[in-house]
């Protein structure tokens, strides 16, 4: 009798790539349906231009490539990039922002680097800082929290650039919190003049705050599950409040409160959705942490004084970077090697 | 508990039953409930044995037997060409028909050579059997021969030669440990034995700290065994021993393996290259516990092994007390036989074990488990996607690598930066592949660029021979030149010197002259080979002359 062979272990696993992404999609929920209730129908539009969008260019690459598309498309990693792409996007922009996005993020951030597993920078991130930089107007079309168009209005807007009878873009858009802080503080404002503003809830940006203790839901059960580790959140957010904190204590009427800053802008997405792709992160449990509180310093450094209001993609890009040389310097102490923790 | 064994405890601060823990590691599904209730069953004598001359680690035994020579039971029929090996007996009595390559439970699947016996089914022993000994009163040193004379190695899977761990004088053993901790799933055969025969695991328990002398001894046995903890506290009770403690480790896969299973239980750690006895301890499995016994006190060597035969492929599923050498149909023919589901046969548990092609293999030393598995069981691992660097290996690595680093470079042939990344330090047990998301073979890829490195480094070795040879013969070659050219300029100083130097000429000219007039007288007056001929000789050179003589004007037509 002739038997199969295969390599040990032969226990069956039972994880699996797409599970992964299913579950970081299931995470995305609560905080997504909340951006919903607030921002509107765009948002739901953006995540379907993506997703279609990135599939489609996934699809195709990988047939360029000779790869068997169906499989790649099953992962679902181009699906979880384009979710977060267009969640970091404003909910009334065009619909070709979403198009671009995911096409620079698909095509030359993921695939052109060898695809899944090889791109060694975010792909959602790098296609938002391509649209960031290159169509800055396009990506302020927020929508006053709370006070969107409806279906038939946000679709036209989106679609043809056809804006609801009667009323101006300005209207219809608003600045964000943090935006706001930007232009008012440059106008000598302090910032307790500044947060008695419509635009601010109670402890952070009205509305954001709320999308982002979703998120922070959401990230804390991906990491129950096991799909994420604490590391790199606990680090971002831990980085960004201590440096938020040091310079708030300094002069709290220039500096938001590290709340403020954790619960503003794109923080909790970043730091359980985003900074933690495995793929572009650093991969050693020390290294993470270290890489976390480098997104998180970051974040608050460029949302600070830099030219931009928020700072997650570029801090994410910029510790992509850097974490080859933090896995390098943060090898874990091998097993009977060195100093051995006795009690 | 002696006063240095007090000592250990202090001078470690070790506390035992204040266990520590080791990095990663996995709860598992046991599945060893199907036949850790079932008694050991003896698997009877086969028609045929097959007893492979390697069944350890070190050099192969030299085989002693020729075919058709008859064997008793207990015979040594190979015996152990140096230290690091051991003997090989017969299992059984009959008739060697061969001595022949066969297949033998081997990762590769190879065929090494396996002296093959036709039993007679009576299994006879030699008319001289060894008596019995009272091994409290035997020298340790005697303890380690008896223990190599009956063949025992480390039987938990490694197959190292048991008397070397037992006589190392170099380093006083602070602890002896045995091992109890069957941690990888399906596998039973050590629980059964503790369960059935605790009084002669203890009594081997007791042999071994003989020659060992240890200052502490300790069983670890995993913490869900309760039968086999209760077998073994009652049968030190009966033998009233107090010197050996037992303790529980947690169900934690790989808790058994050596390495970590001292880490458990002292906090400390063995180094990727070093072995427990530099730390003072020595590592034994239950199993060898029981061969020690019987080698020592009853003097019957290491011939029979308990195995677990198990599996959904398995149509009843038991620990088989089963001869070295019998082949595994054989014994899955007394545990009822394959059922329709099976697809994989394994040697070893699921996790460290390796698949076999053939059930035409024999039990050999090490074999602790035959599982069989049906597709439903264990389906055809998924097809392989790229790492996504989730590092959810490094959370779950015993030894603390980095197993994505390690993939990494092992699959891009990058040997160097995988030692860096302390390759050898990886025990495969395969926790990392069992947890990865893109169902990588990882353990496979450790072993590829573990067997590269290592024939890399013999063809670096045989070449640095080749060049070392080849550069001493450049050498000798040029030193040979050289004594050549210093003879010579010598030579030409003294021809050519200033002072006294015509008489010198003329001394070196006479004495060339005399040599080869000496040289003529020499040739003149040895003997010819035309010289003392005989008569007819003569007369035959003379008749040949006369013929060359009358031929020539002929020629010259």
């Amino acid at each position: 009798m002739q038997f199969k062979t295969y390599s040990s272990p032969h226990l069956p696993v039972n994880d699996s790539v797409s599970v992964m992404m299913l579950r970081v999609l299931l995470a995305l929920i609560p905080g997504t349906v909340c951006a919903f209730w607030i921002f509107g129908w765009g948002v739901l539009f953006n995540i379907l231009i993506a997703v279609v969008t990135s599939l489609l260019a996934e699809a195709a690459v990988l047939k360029l490539r000779g790869r068997t598309a169906l499989s790649g498309l099953l992962d679902g990693s181009a699906l979880v990039t384009a979710v977060l792409l267009a969640l970091a996007l404003p909910p009334l922009t065009p619909w070709w922002i979403p198009v671009i996005g995911s096409l620079f993020a698909i095509v030359i951030a993921k695939q052109l680097y060898g695809g899944l597993g090889y791109n060694p920078f975010n792909p959602a991130m790098a296609g938002y800082v391509v649209l960031l930089i290159s169509f800055p107007l396009e990506l302020t079309l927020w929508s006053a929290p709370g006070a969107h168009p409806g279906f038939v209005d946000t679709l036209s807007l989106v679609t043809t650039g056809n804006l609801p009878a009667g009323q101006s873009l300005d209207a219809l858009t608003m600045a964000t919190p943090m935006d706001s802080i930007k232009t008012r503080l440059g106008l000598s404002e302090t910032l307790s003049e500044i947060h008695a503003s419509p635009l601010f809830g109670s402890f952070a940006g009205a509305g954001w705050e709320w999308i982002n203790l979703w998120f922070l839901l959401g990230g804390l059960w991906l990491m129950q599950m096991k799909v994420i580790q604490w590391q790199i959140p606990t680090g971002m957010l831990g980085g960004l409040a201590v440096i938020a904190f040091v310079f708030y204590a300094v002069n709290p009427d220039i500096y938001s409160t590290p709340l403020f800053h954790i619960f503003s802008g794109a923080a909790m997405l970043g730091a359980f959705f985003i900074a933690t792709d495995p793929v572009s992160a650093s991969t050693t449990p020390h290294g993470r942490i270290y890489y976390g509180i480098g997104i998180g310093v970051l974040t608050y450094i460029i949302r600070t004084w830099g030219g931009y209001p928020d700072g997650v993609a570029f801090a994410v890009l910029l510790m992509n970077l850097a974490a080859p040389t933090i896995d390098y310097y943060t090898r874990p102490r091998v097993f009977g090697q060195g100093d051995e923790d006795s009690p | 508990m002696t006063a240095s064994g007090d000592s250990f405890r202090r001078s470690r601060d070790v506390t035992f039953g204040n266990l520590h823990s080791f990095h990663g590691g996995l709860k598992l599904p046991g599945h060893r409930e199907i036949t850790a209730n079932r008694p050991i069953c003896n698997a009877g004598i086969p028609p045929l044995l097959s007893i492979p001359l390697q069944q350890h680690i070190g050099d192969p035994a030299e085989c002693l037997v020729r075919p058709g020579d008859t064997v008793y039971k207990g015979q040594i029929i190979a015996r152990a060409p140096g230290a690091f090996s051991v003997p090989v007996h017969a299992s059984s009595s009959g008739t060697v028909i061969a001595v022949e390559e066969r297949l033998v439970p081997h990762p590769s699947c190879i065929k090494e050579k396996c002296i093959v016996i036709e039993t007679d089914g009576l299994d006879r022993v030699a008319d001289e059997q060894p008596v019995a000994i009272d091994y409290l009163q035997t020298e340790p040193e005697k303890i380690c021969e008896l223990v190599q004379q009956a063949g025992i190695v480390g039987m938990g899977g490694a197959g190292f030669p048991t008397r070397i761990k037992l006589c190392n004088r170099k380093q006083h053993i602070e602890l002896l440990l045995i091992n109890a901790v069957e941690c990888e799933p399906y596998i039973s055969c050590d629980n059964r034995l503790m369960q059935e025969r605790a009084a002669e695991v203890i009594e081997g328990v007791r042999i071994m700290r003989h020659g060992i002398q240890p200052d502490a001894c300790i069983i670890a046995i995993e913490d869900n065994m309760h039968a086999a903890e209760q077998a073994l506290r009652t049968a030190l009770e009966a033998a009233s021993e107090t010197g050996i403690t037992i303790i529980r480790v947690p169900e934690i896969y790989p808790s058994g393996g050596e390495r970590q299973l001292i880490r458990i239980l002292t906090g400390r750690e063995v180094p990727g290259k070093g072995f427990p006895a530099d730390m003072g301890i020595v590592c034994q499995n239950v199993g060898t516990a029981t061969a020690v016994y019987h080698a020592v006190a009853k003097r019957q060597p290491l011939i029979s092994r308990i195995v677990t035969v198990t599996g959904e492929g398995i149509v009843q599923p038991q620990n088989f007390e089963c001869l070295l050498g019998t082949p595994v149909s054989h014994l899955v023919a007394a545990a009822g036989g394959y059922t329709s589901g099976i697809e994989r046969l394994l040697i070893g548990g699921p996790m460290m074990g390796y698949a076999v092609p053939s059930d035409n293999i024999p039990v050999i030393k090490t074999t602790n488990c035959v599982l069989a598995v049906s597709r439903e069981e264990m389906p055809a691992p998924p097809p392989a996607q790229p790492c996504i660097r989730c590092g959810k290996c490094t959370d779950v690595c015993p030894a603390d690598l980095l197993p994505q680093q390690l993939y990494w470079y092992a699959r891009s042939n990058n040997y160097d930066a995988a030692q860096d990344y302390n390759l050898f330090d990886c025990i495969e047990c395969g926790c990392c592949a069992y947890v990865c998301p893109s169902h990588i073979p990882l353990v496979q890829y450790y072993r590829h660029a573990k067997t590269e490195i290592w024939t890399q480094e013999a063809q670096k070795k045989a070449a640095d021979i080749a060049r070392k040879r080849h550069e001493s013969r450049l050498a000798r070659l040029e030193r040979i030149k050289q004594q050549r050219a210093d003879r010579m300029a010598r030579k030409k100083q003294a021809l050519s010197g200033d002072n006294g130097s015509k008489d010198a000429k003329k001394m070196a000219i006479q004495a060339a002259l005399d040599r080869v007039k000496q040289k003529k007288e020499q040739a003149s007056s040895t003997p010819k080979n035309i010289d003392n001929l005989t008569a007819e000789q003569q007369r035959m050179i003379a008749e040949a002359d006369e013929r060359r003589r009358n031929r020539q004007p002929g020629s010259d037509n």
